[in-house]
């Protein structure tokens, strides 16, 4: 079969069994989107900002495990897509982005629309590509993929020249079966000596607790954390990354740890023994003061990159694998063992928990006039029964959402914790609908978040994605102001936005339904609503308290045990000395 | 602690640039840097020396390993190895000096490669810290060039870095 650079490109999509492109056209694809528009395989979503199309993609990655794959054309098309490719880097999520390029005679003559795309996104990918042979394309392709999802997975780009896309130029087809790369070999699956030590570690610890991330998702093991941290009794606390790898509402979880996790998961964090990371980076929004991180602990981390282990916090036992296989294993010699945990340990420690959850550090004023964030996202919870696919922008939004919807199941809560990217959360819950075009679909988001992707609202109305918009409008960038309040002394520089756009009209002007929301009695009802209109896109403009911060916080800089906690209605703190 | 790392890499254009990337974005320090094709065309040979804290250079090591066009690499001063760095330097020379020119450079086992009336472009060769030595016993006011290759290396023994 002969074909074009074009159509070898498309048909390659085609043959890794790509469902859906997201992409914006230009000069240097023109080619390209002459082959997509002859064929019905790969099905094209337009977006209308490159960045909502790598959100869109990394939603949809996300939410299936699945590589996103993403279409601009050369200079600003590939600029636009660097934001939502560092994104997708920094949160290790599999996506393909295919830039086109100047054709390859000119590249280097400042020709017109020519960035250098390569250079440009090298240190945001994990690896790149400049095709430069028509006949290099459908391999290059297979190893864009290959690359992407496996290991520790990340975007990859491909740039290709417009030249190598002349639909003049035919060359024969085969998409390979198989690559290799002879200096890529990932997929471990762990040191035998080192998983029995770990194991040895495991059954004699006294305050022992599993800390696992992000890993578990995008390893698909939540079914073994799940059963190794149940066989064990353990208590767990996830990552942001993590929510939802082991279920929320089980009596192990002990919440999200870190800068906005719980006061238990801290406290348990800082008075272990034994913390077991399995798939978490150490990040220091989870760590805080690092030399005051765990001051009593010995450390098992099972990770798949050995960069991660002892990057920041120097661990004694390190295990590089893949976590589904490691657990396995695990899950094995605990089984085989003759010693069990102490009996009298695990209950002296598990009343320490107790003692710390009695706090109730997530308890909030429900009798407030005002609509309390807090309370959206509980009712958001109900409305759903749980199951619905969260994403989110970034701000506090974002931390109420991790902290008050509970999730059961990996690949539900879908939000940018690496880089924090503002705009992340509508364009991602249309990639995330498209896949998963039954479930519902939530976006919560905040006033300034949502207008920085509000234009992808025309495009879930094209293609007929009918998500939820929830925005906790408290007409600040509340994330901001909150460390302005408590660092700056209220001096809040430049983090309210002075004219606020009609949301409700916005919607409509686009085609979906508007709800605006100010008591506390109507946000029931309208969630309600809203989530029986399965087929309408709906914006929920909640009018939230605007002086309601985040709690618990570590700040920056502080350790685990030392958490700004709220201060109650009645003005006792709950925040205590502890021995 | 002062580390050569040599690498066997793809000889690919943007290998180069990936490695120099990595090490200025995450902010290591490079004191040279050499690479060249070896004889096996498809793979290039570069030869760094960094200094770090044990904690660093393991991180080096393990992002260097990281990136996909790093096929393997060693850090030589983990065990026995020869280093060598190639050295030009250009002086003035006088009536005064050439004598003494010309028995340092003897001493120091370099060759005098070029002869104006009035300079000398010497060649040495030696372990970094060799070639410090030279320079620092010569007149600086006669001194006009120094080119330096940056350091490369070997393991003794019969272990090698290859394929
Ligand atoms: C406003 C804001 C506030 C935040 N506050 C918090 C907070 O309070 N608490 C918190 O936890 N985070 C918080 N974050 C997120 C934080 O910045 C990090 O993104 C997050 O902590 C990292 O999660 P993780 O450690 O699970 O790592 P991830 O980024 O999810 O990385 C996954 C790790 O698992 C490894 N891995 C991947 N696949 C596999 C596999 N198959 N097998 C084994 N290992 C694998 C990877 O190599 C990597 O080391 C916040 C972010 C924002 C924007
Ligand atoms: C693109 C981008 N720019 C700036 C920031 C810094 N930032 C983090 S949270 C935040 C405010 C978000 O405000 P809003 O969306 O209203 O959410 P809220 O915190 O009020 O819930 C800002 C500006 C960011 N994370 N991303
Ligand atoms: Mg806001």
């Amino acid at each position: 079969m002969e074909l074009s650079g074009a159509e070898i490109l498309i048909k390659s999509l085609e043959d890794e069994g790509v469902e859906y492109i997201f992409g914006y056209p230009g000069g240097a694809v023109l080619h390209i989107y002459d082959a997509l528009f002859q064929q019905d395989a790969v099905k094209h979503i337009l977006v209308r900002h490159e960045q909502g199309a790598t959100h869109a993609a990394d939603g949809y990655a996300r939410a299936t495990g699945l590589p996103g794959v993403v279409l601009v054309t050369s200079g600003p098309g590939a600029t636009n897509a660097v934001t939502g490719i560092a994104t997708a880097y920094m949160d290790s999520i599999p996506m393909v982005v295919i830039s086109g390029q100047v054709p390859s005679a000119v590249i280097g003559s400042d020709a017109f629309q020519e960035v250098d795309m390569v250079g440009i996104s090298r240190p945001c990918v994990k690896h790149n590509f400049l095709v430069k042979d028509v006949n290099l394309i459908a391999e290059t392709i297979k190893k864009a993929f290959y690359v992407a999802s496996t290991g520790r997975p990340g975007p990859v780009v491909v740039d290709i020249p417009k030249d190598i896309t002349d639909p003049r130029i035919k060359v024969p087809y085969k998409y390979p079966k198989k690559v290799h790369i002879r200096s890529y070999n990932p997929a471990v699956s762990g040191h035998k000596g080192q998983i029995k030590k770990a194991v040895d570690l495991m059954l004699s610890a006294e305050r022992p607790i599993i800390y696992s991330g992000g890993g578990v998702v995008l390893g698909e093991a939540s079914k073994e954390l799940t059963e190794f941290s149940q066989l064990l009794g353990y208590p767990v606390t996830n990552t942001l990354m993590g929510l939802g790898a082991y279920p929320a509402t089980d009596k192990l979880f002990v919440g999200m740890l870190g800068m906005h996790g719980t006061y238990e998961a801290n406290m348990s964090m800082h008075e272990s023994d034994l913390i077991i990371a399995v798939g978490a980076r150490f990040d220091d929004r989870v760590t805080g003061k690092l030399d005051q991180f765990c001051p009593y602990a010995k450390i098992i981390h099972i990770d798949i990159d050995p960069a991660s282990i002892s990057k920041t916090v120097k661990v004694d036992v390190p295990i590089v694998g893949e976590v589904k296989p490691v657990l396995e294993q695990m899950i094995e010699l605990i089984k085989d063992s003759k010693k069990t945990p102490s009996k009298k340990a695990l209950e002296t420690w598990w009343k320490q928990i107790k003692d710390w959850q009695s706090i109730d550090c997530l308890s909030y004023d429900r009798e407030s006039p005002q609509i309390k964030p807090q309370f959206v996202i509980e009712q958001l919870y109900e409305v759903t029964n749980g199951e619905a696919f969260v994403t989110s922008d970034v701000g506090q939004h974002q931390m109420w959402a991790a902290q008050y919807y509970r999730f059961d199941k990996p690949r539900r809560w879908i939000n940018s914790g690496g880089l924090g990217t503002m705009g992340f959360g509508l364009p991602a819950a249309i990639g995330v609908k498209l896949a998963h075009p039954k479930a519902d679909v939530a976006c919560v988001t905040g006033e300034a978040s949502i207008q920085m992707c509000i234009q992808e609202l025309s495009t879930a109305l094209q293609y007929k994605t009918p998500i939820k918009i929830v925005n906790l409008n408290n007409r600040y960038m509340g994330m901001v102001r909150q460390w302005q309040e408590f660092s700056y002394e209220s001096r809040y520089s430049h983090s309210y936005l002075d004219t606020i756009p009609d949301f409700v009209k916005l919607a409509e002007a686009y085609g979906h339904v508007g709800m605006r929301i100010d008591k506390p009695e109507e946000v029931r009802p309208a969630l309600e609503k809203a989530f029986a209109m399965k087929d309408r896109t709906v914006f929920l403009d909640i009018i939230t308290d605007q002086t309601e911060n985040v709690y618990p916080m570590i700040e920056s800089g502080k350790a685990h045990h030392d958490m700004k906690l709220r201060v109650t209605a009645t003005g006792t703190t709950t925040d205590r000395e502890l021995a | 602690m002062r580390h050569i790392i040599s690498i066997l890499m793809e000889n690919e254009s943007g290998a180069l640039s990936r490695v120099a990337g990595l090490f200025s974005a995450r902010g290591y320090n490079i004191e040279s840097l050499t690479v060249a094709p070896t004889e096996d065309p498809s793979l290039s040979r570069m030869t760094l020396v960094t200094r770090g804290s044990d904690q660093i250079i393991e991180q080096i090591t393990k992002q260097l390993n990281k990136l996909i066009d790093v096929v393997k690499l060693i850090d030589l001063a983990e065990s026995a190895h020869i280093e060598r760095e190639l050295m030009l330097v250009k002086v003035k020379t006088t009536e005064a000096n050439r004598e003494e020119i010309r028995s340092m450079t003897d001493i120091f086992r370099g060759r005098i490669l070029d002869i104006t009336p009035v300079t000398y472009v010497i060649e040495m060769t030696g372990p970094s810290e060799k070639l410090d030595a030279f320079i620092a016993a010569v007149d600086p006011e006669s001194i006009i060039e120094v080119v330096r290759s940056g350091a490369t290396g070997i393991s003794r023994g019969e272990k090698g870095l290859h394929l």
